[in-house]
């Protein structure tokens, strides 16, 4: 199996299942204090709070509910959940045991993409040893009443299928496009019922944490964004692979850390998030400054910033679901924008129509996929003005 | 064997795979997975009769295969191969890859090979962002792939696939 390169993980010293008999000791109040209290955000991406997002499930009155752990990781440049998926599964399925504990789910459902069913052997005969041992099903762990399984679901191919709503009609058997929002899924998610979907590095996260205390977990990071991320770090740098750093470290720190100090631009969020050139490299990774599900891409010297803003929008062309207008006309309106700075044939006066189409698909989309699509576009028109404007063919 | 009894044949094979995955709506997708898995593709045929199983009309059945890439009307070949084209791989030259594969393939890519062995298509970010060009053969995956390496993998679907040819169902 292809492994990336990894140093020095939390999830390498964590004793198995520790954090799951912490929780039958604390009680489904008790969990949901304990993940509250670490602070501990999403780490899929959009960051809302897991304990709230947990204490609304647990309230909701619905005599099925489920656990949705999301491994459709699709987000270029991240691959971290497939790091963990496969070498520290144990802590995902014991996140989502716990999570049942929490929020007194029947059924849980790891939907992985497509992409990654080289890893499904695998991940279902760690299931079936769960099953052996009674970890799941019928009395699972050993608490009468509570009856709890996790089955694996594919996805097909589409990037979009990551956002919550759409892995929820994906499930169901429809096209994977996003639903309004709200009702959430905690309320109205999977065949109507109440459904909290998590992140793969967040369950795991939350194994750590009800072993190690909230408070080891949040004495890391800042007050805003508490505790230790993975970061999946490709393009021009010494040494790719997966990091784990705390939050709010700085550009240039994590810079350091992966050898590509050299670096004109940094991508952080993958083709959604942003493109952060070298003036702003002391800027702080974290929820409240540049936020992350983890992708971080270096620019070396010699890239092209169109090369990655057409790149990034050929992405989202092609992985729109095309529900919504702005995101399935505005897209390729960009893209060829983009070939028009290429050629040299963009007018300063286009190129503000440019912008503002952008800054209207943000604001006019239904779902993360459109709010997002133009961020890269937007912040290399801002930052590298210099290099996109007034071009001739063959520049670079 | 004429074509009567092939749609028999196939009928009988996703009326049992159907009792096996459910015939609830939530069944829909890995029904359809499967389907792709063996034949290679859905056919009409095929969402007609999933259609009639589940209860609910072909239309829908068609909308949901439109919408996945892995998903396909059109037979695609027995390997299909599936080149990252996003940012990282791009960076790390995923286009001589590109152009070896076409190149050792006589293929362009959304093309399947005449004897229906390789389908060659772009897929976007596989999760190997850090080890590019990276590639899908099937459910295999490849990286740090070379223009060299690609002549390589070629052959070695080609003996797997002699291994297997004689297993393979019928086109539907
Ligand atoms: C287009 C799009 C793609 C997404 N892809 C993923 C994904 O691959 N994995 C993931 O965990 N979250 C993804 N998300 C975020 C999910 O909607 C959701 O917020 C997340 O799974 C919740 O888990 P968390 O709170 O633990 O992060 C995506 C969102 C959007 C808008
Ligand atoms: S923003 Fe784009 S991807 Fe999201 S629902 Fe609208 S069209 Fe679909
Ligand atoms: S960009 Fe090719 S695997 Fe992620």
């Amino acid at each position: 199996m292809i492994t990336s390169t990894c140093r020095n993980l939390t999830f390498e010293t964590i004793e198995p299942w520790a954090g799951l008999k912490r929780a039958m000791e604390l009680g489904q109040a008790g969990i949901i204090r304990e993940v509250t209290d670490s602070g501990i955000k999403g780490r899929g991406g959009a960051g809302f709070p897991a304990g709230v997002k947990w204490n609304l499930c647990a309230a909701a009155k619905d005599p099925l509910k489920y656990i949705i752990c999301n491994a459709d990781e699709g987000e270029p440049g991240t691959f971290k959940d497939r790091v963990i998926l496969t070498d520290f599964a144990d802590l995902v399925f014991e996140g989502m045991i716990i999570a049942a504990m929490a929020i007194k789910a029947t059924e849980g459902i790891l939907y992985l993409r497509g992409e990654y069913t080289y890893l499904r052997e695998g991940l279902e005969a760690q299931l079936l040893a769960l099953r052996v041992n009674k970890k799941l099903g019928e009395n699972a762990c050993g608490v009468k009443g509570f009856d709890f399984n996790i089955k694996i679901r594919m996805g097909s191919g589409a990037y979009v299928c990551g956002e919550e709503t759409a892995l929820i009609e994906s499930l169901e058997g429809h096209r994977g496009e996003p639903r309004n929002r709200p009702p959430y899924p905690v309320n109205t998610g999977f065949n109507g019922h109440s459904t909290a979907v998590n992140n793969v590095e967040s369950l795991a996260w939350i194994s750590c944490i009800l072993s190690k205390g909230s408070k080891w977990f949040s004495q890391h990071g800042t007050e805003k964004s508490t505790g230790l991320k993975l970061f999946s770090v490709s393009g021009d740098c010494d040494k790719p692979g997966v990091y784990e750093l705390p939050l709010g470290i700085t550009v240039a720190e994590l810079l350091v850390e992966v050898g590509g100090s050299n670096a004109k631009a940094v991508q952080i969020g993958g083709a959604s998030g942003r493109c952060v050139p070298a003036i702003e490299f002391d800027r702080k990774i974290a929820y409240e400054d540049i936020p992350t599900g983890g992708s971080v891409i270096v620019f070396g010297p010699g890239r092209d910033m169109l090369d990655v803003a057409q790149n990034f929008l050929e992405f989202m062309v092609e992985e729109s679901c095309g529900q919504c207008t702005p995101c399935r006309y505005g897209n390729p309106t960009l893209l060829e924008g983009v070939q028009m700075l290429r050629e040299g044939r963009c007018s300063a006066g286009y190129l503000k129509e440019l912008v503002s189409l952008g800054e209207t698909i943000q604001i006019a989309s239904k779902c993360g996929l459109g709010q997002s699509s133009a961020n890269a576009f937007l912040s290399i028109v801002k930052h590298f003005k210099e290099e996109i404007m007034g071009r001739a063919i063959g520049d670079a | 064997m004429n074509l009567m009894t092939q749609q028999e044949r196939l009928r009988s094979e996703l009326e049992e795979l159907v009792e096996r995955l459910g015939t609830e709506r939530s069944s829909l997708m890995p029904i359809l997975q499967e389907v792709q898995r063996k034949y290679y593709r859905i056919s009409d045929y095929a969402i007609q009769v999933i259609a009639d199983l589940l209860d609910i009309h072909p239309v829908e059945v068609h909308a949901v295969v439109s919408f996945y890439s892995f998903l396909d009307f059109k037979p695609k070949g027995r390997f299909v191969i599936r080149l990252c084209r996003t940012l990282c791989c791009d960076m790390a030259n995923k286009d001589r890859v590109a152009r070896q594969l076409c190149n050792d393939l006589g293929i362009q890519f959304g093309e399947t090979t005449p004897d229906g062995k390789f389908t060659l298509e772009y897929a976007n970010c596989i999760g190997m962002c850090d080890q590019g060009p990276a590639l899908l053969v099937n459910d295999h995956v490849y990286t740090r792939v070379t223009p060299e390496m690609v002549n390589q993998i070629i052959v070695g679907c080609r003996q797997v696939f002699g291994l297997h040819a004689t297993q393979q169902p019928m086109e539907q």
